[in-house]
């Protein structure tokens, strides 16, 4: 895997659920330019799916396993446009605050899928 | 989610209750999809870690589905839940650091869920108090508003 886009991948979801944990904070429900940062976060996340079964067609074994590898590399996929999805059935400041909680969730696959692949 | 229709059941994804549903949400695909691979794969190497684990998986896939689902009596049967689920994570928790022979590898609730950000035995308290209230707010307050957040003109003049 490639390291720096896990890491890019961590440090925007953080970032994501910085601002989205503002807005919560603000008692304001997630707005556009919020989509847009979230729709950001999922594209690094889908690059970050394709580049993992690119290196496994090539070859190249996770250390703890490929089922679980994948696994986690589609949870990773899935996890903020679920949330995207939340947010826009609820308006309000927990909206905000789910986006904010997917984006920590997101960071933490991160780290897990830097351990799982083996550094 | 498809609310409308049935509008008349207490609404228990309004508010915090959308953050809720998250978490849960995230603990059933982790700990289903960890236990349906450990259980697969290496069942043998500790039987009981991952059949808990499982069992966790299927207690957070109940909880989540009476939050979406909505009504009086999710509500009581998400309670309950919840009640076993903090009873597991602090019996597992608990029999984990006591006797750590008998987890040869983890489960979902091991070390009270610190794997998990101590999740797991922080959402059964909240979601707990977050059920209590549900009944409470739907019952007096109109519908239309918020939940969670306070209606101005339902509160009486001081």
């Amino acid at each position: 895997m490639l390291v720096a886009l896990t890491v890019a991948t961590a440090v925007a979801a953080l970032v994501l659920a910085a601002w989205c944990g503002w807005a919560a904070y603000r008692d304001e429900p997630t707005k556009d330019w919020h989509f847009i940062g979230m729709a950001v976060v999922s594209l690094l996340a889908l690059v970050q799916l394709v580049v993992g079964i690119v290196q496994l067609a090539r070859g190249e074994d996770p250390e703890q396993g490929t089922t679980i590898f994948v696994a986690y590399l589609i949870g990773a996929f899935a996890c903020v446009p679920a949330v995207a999805f939340m947010s826009l059935a609820e308006r309000t400041r927990w909206g905000s605050a789910t986006v904010a909680a997917g984006g920590v969730v997101l960071a933490v696959l991160q780290v897990r899928l830097y351990d799982i692949w083996g550094g | 989610m498809a609310v409308d229709g049935k509008s008349r059941r207490t609404r228990l994804i309004g508010g915090p209750g959308i953050l809720l549903v998250w978490l849960y949400g995230v603990m059933v695909v982790g700990a289903v999809s960890r236990s349906a691979v450990q259980i697969a794969t290496e069942f043998d190497k500790a039987p009981l870690a991952y059949s808990l684990s499982a069992v966790a998986g299927l207690v957070y896939g109940f909880i989540t589905y009476s939050l979406v689902r909505g009504g009086e009596r999710a509500r009581r049967a998400a309670l309950v839940c919840c009640a076993a689920e903090l009873a597991g994570v602090l019996i597992v928790g608990t029999w984990t650091l006591v006797e750590p022979s008998a987890f040869p590898d983890a489960t979902v609730w091991s070390d009270y869920g610190m794997g998990y950000l101590f999740i797991p035995v922080l959402l059964p308290v909240t979601a707990m108090f977050w059920l209590r209230g549900a009944r409470a707010r739907t019952a007096g307050a109109e519908r239309g508003t918020a939940p969670g957040r306070r209606d101005p003109a339902a509160e009486p003049d001081a």
